[in-house]
């Protein structure tokens, strides 16, 4: 064991040095040639500054209903609701959600609500919404906006995000990118 | 075909592709032979161990290998509990976070040594980003630490070793800049160009859309979550880990992500293989972990994409299956196939939240951490593998009454008994840990009221999943638990020192003392441990030891919830 102290603690130092160091100037050195430098990719809109991956909570009736989170949005600690899916309490929440969801869009169907749009994301940052769960609020927002139901639906189409390469993963809209468009398009 | 399924299905065939060389690089690595990276590392190499006074060429026995792991751990553990206990006055803390308790320290001290990596703060408001730098340190070479030993007891399989097992430093040290080093600076780059920040700002106030005040938590995060996916570590940067949309930010960096965390287990058992210049046992034994773990991967992706049936009541549509806990961007199917990869290689880092899985995804996340040998964790995993093996070979030995052999090595009573203490060992810690969990809330259900964060059979799943994950070394949790109170502290903390030394001490000393053992020659008489019989053998040891040893918790738990929402 003796023997083996210093050695250990000598070598200790250096992996310290080498990756908590050396490791991270190497990547923080390529991050500067990245997109903002390594400090999160952002959207610019009238002058403020938005992070594209970042989602942002909207929950007024004229824009795009994010999906609920357990931390409101504020990525300042990031987390999810951790609810079982049996929790009677959960369920009633969710219950609660649909319900608050038909009262402000009379006229839709409950099997056409998707359930993305009821139930929080992992991180409760989650930056987009499923094509369905955009669909779904068109009738509404058309009719705050006062905007024709045909150019919701080609806003819609234009935002949505194909499957990588077409065939991996999810179809998807970043939202905060779509209310943006839905602002502009007055 | 659903894009989902064809995206998991891709993931598997790259990560399989790129493991295979991987394997042959590694042995390669292991047994000092000439690789393309020698230039740039041989000369560092010298200067790791010039500066640190050690001489790499020293022959260790398995004993002098074991102290010289146990001693430099424990220099590990005091430095990190000093820098956790610290961080508030220590530089690089923009956001004046403040320093961890005192049981805290403990249970993340141990929890980065012990390769687990169970995280019971949240890291934007829990660790300054000093205390991030030197956690990762922890990373890279707590991974390269079971990976130096895995060498080991690969050298000490090999027929003639006569007791010389190379050097501990000279393998840790390639481990770490040879194998981990490159990988995480390749992955990090990629990371860091698909919108995952690497900066040293604090957090960043803005104002959202529609006039809510939010701030941004941001950091070094592309270089922490490089290493954490390749290490099998799998602490994440910021508290809902994968999940985030900062930590992994498209189903791009999502493949990156999952692949990584894959590879290396992968690739470790081509590397026995390579080194053994027995390429048909590696064979034999990737079969049988593939087996067990698309025996746990298929049930879970379905069930996660047939959403949850409690929500299909209420009448609404599930066309993207459970959402909750997940992020569309990466869809169920993304999110099941991660949340098995992870459990069955001790890895431990989430993309979607475990505690909202559907309850059979959730007991299949649990047995991948119970069986924790489906590929497992980066050195260790083939360890406990090491072990099942041992059992399967002394047990169809005394099938077909022949004296028990494997790879030319009489096995006896002596390393019967210490394969028995360890398989032994991961059920107590979780079933005695969760056993006196469950009698202290039980009893007073009023003072821990804070624990649990569901009611019922989901609550017990919570408290089993936590002792699971900290046995099996794993990290993830069902994140419900309020965890960070001196009793989970202190309890998980025993526990993944106890499941992570005594594990790497039993194999070792186990290898150690069949490599001193006259060998065999093999002759129409042995049993032979490469073929497809013997795979079914090991397969059913697996089974039999993790079904009959926690068959009655998952009854408890994950099942019984099964049958009051189905």
């Amino acid at each position: 064991m003796k023997e083996n102290i210093f050695p250990a603690i000598r070598l200790t130092v250096i992996c310290l040095l080498f990756f908590s160091g050396i490791y991270t100037l190497i990547v923080w050195g390529v991050a500067q040639f990245s997109t903002n430098a390594g400090k999160g990719e952002i959207i610019k809109q009238d002058n403020k500054i938005y992070y594209a991956n970042v989602g942002q909570k909207f929950t007024n009736d004229n824009y795009f209903y994010s999906r609920p989170s357990a931390v409101a949005y504020n990525a300042a600690g990031a987390g999810g609701s951790n609810k079982g899916p049996s929790n009677p309490d959960y369920l009633k929440d969710v219950q609660a959600r649909i319900d608050t969801f038909l009262v402000h869009n009379p006229g839709i169907n409950k099997s056409d609500i998707p359930s993305d749009l009821v139930t929080a994301s992992g991180s409760g940052l989650d930056p987009h919404i499923s094509v369905q769960a955009a669909n779904v609020q068109v009738k509404r927002i058309a009719k705050i906006r006062g905007i024709a139901e045909g150019n919701l639906q080609q806003l819609i189409i234009s935002n949505t995000e194909k499957p990588l390469l077409g065939f991996l993963g999810t179809e998807r809209i970043n939202l905060l990118k779509l209310n943006i468009a839905l602002d502009n398009l007055k | 075909m659903n894009t989902e399924i064809t995206g998991i299905i891709l993931m598997y065939a790259a990560v399989v592709a790129m493991a295979i060389p991987l394997g042959k690089y590694i042995g390669k690595v292991f047994s000092n032979e000439k690789t393309w990276l020698d230039k740039i590392f041989n000369p560092a190499d010298k200067v790791f161990f010039k500066l640190s006074g050690i001489n790499p060429l020293k022959e260790m026995n398995w004993k002098q290998h074991l102290v010289a792991l146990l001693t430099i751990n424990l220099i590990w553990f005091l430095l990190c509990m000093f820098v956790l206990m610290n961080m508030s006055w220590l530089p690089l803390n923009p956001d004046s976070n403040a320093s961890m308790s005192a049981d805290l320290a403990f249970n993340t001290s141990i929890s980065f040594i012990s390769n687990t990596n169970l995280q019971h703060y949240s890291g934007e408001t829990g660790m300054s980003y000093l205390g991030q730098l030197v956690v990762m340190l922890f990373q890279f070479i707590s991974a390269g630490c079971g990976i130096a030993i895995a060498a080991v007891v690969f050298f000490a399989m090999k027929e003639t070793t006569a007791g010389k097992l190379g050097n501990f430093y000279f393998l840790f040290v390639r481990s770490c800049t040879r194998i981990l080093f490159p990988i995480a600076l390749v992955v990090s780059i990629l990371l860091l160009f698909n919108g995952v920040p690497m900066t040293f700002d604090g957090k960043d106030p803005i104002t959202n859309l529609q006039g809510d005040t939010v701030q941004i938590s941001r950091g070094p995060v592309a270089a922490f979550v490089a290493i954490k996916q390749i290490g099998t570590n799998g602490g994440g940067f910021f508290g809902p880990n994968s999940a985030h949309p900062l930590e992994n930010p498209s189903y791009f960096t999502n493949i990156i992500e999952t692949i990584s965390l894959f590879l290396i287990p992968i690739a470790m058992v081509f590397a026995l293989g390579y080194v053994l210049k027995r390429r048909k046992l590696a064979w034999t034994i990737f079969s049988v972990m593939t087996i067990g773990f698309l025996l746990l991967l298929i049930p879970t992706v379905i069930n996660e994409m047939n959403g949850n049936p409690a929500i299909a009541k209420m009448g609404i549509a599930q066309p993207m299956g459970s959402m909750e806990g997940k992020e569309v961007r990466f869809g169920s199917a993304a999110s099941a196939y991660w949340a098995i990869n992870t459990t069955v290689t001790s890895n431990g880092s989430v993309n979607a939240m475990h505690d909202s899985l559907t309850p059979l995804s959730g007991m299949n996340a649990l047995l991948g951490m119970m069986v924790n040998c489906f590929y497992g964790g980066v050195g260790v995993g083939f360890l406990n593998f090491y072990i099942f093996i041992i059992l399967a070979v002394f047990i169809s030995g005394l099938m077909v009454g022949r004296t028990p052999e494997f790879l030319g090595k009489k096995i006896e009573a002596r390393e019967m008994k210490i394969a028995m203490i360890i398989a032994l060992l991961h059920p107590l810690l979780i079933l005695a840990g969760t056993a006196i969990a469950s009698y202290l809330y039980a009893h007073s259900p009023v003072a821990y009221a804070g624990w649990l964060n569901n009611p019922g059979y989901h609550g017990f799943s919570e408290m089993l999943y936590e002792f699971t994950s900290s046995s099996a070394n794993n990290g993830s949790g069902f994140e419900g638990l309020g965890d960070n109170t001196p009793f989970w502290n202190i309890a998980c903390g025993i526990v993944m020192l106890l499941a992570r030394f005594l594990p790497i001490i039993g194999p070792v000393s186990i290898a150690g003392i069949l490599a001193n053992k006259k060998y065999i020659p093999e002759s129409a008489g042995t049993l032979k441990t490469d073929t497809a019989t013997f795979g079914l053998m090991v397969f059913a040891v697996i089974a039999i030891v993790a079904a009959l040893s926690f068959f009655p918790a998952l009854v408890l738990g994950p099942i019984a919830e099964y049958f009051s929402i189905y």
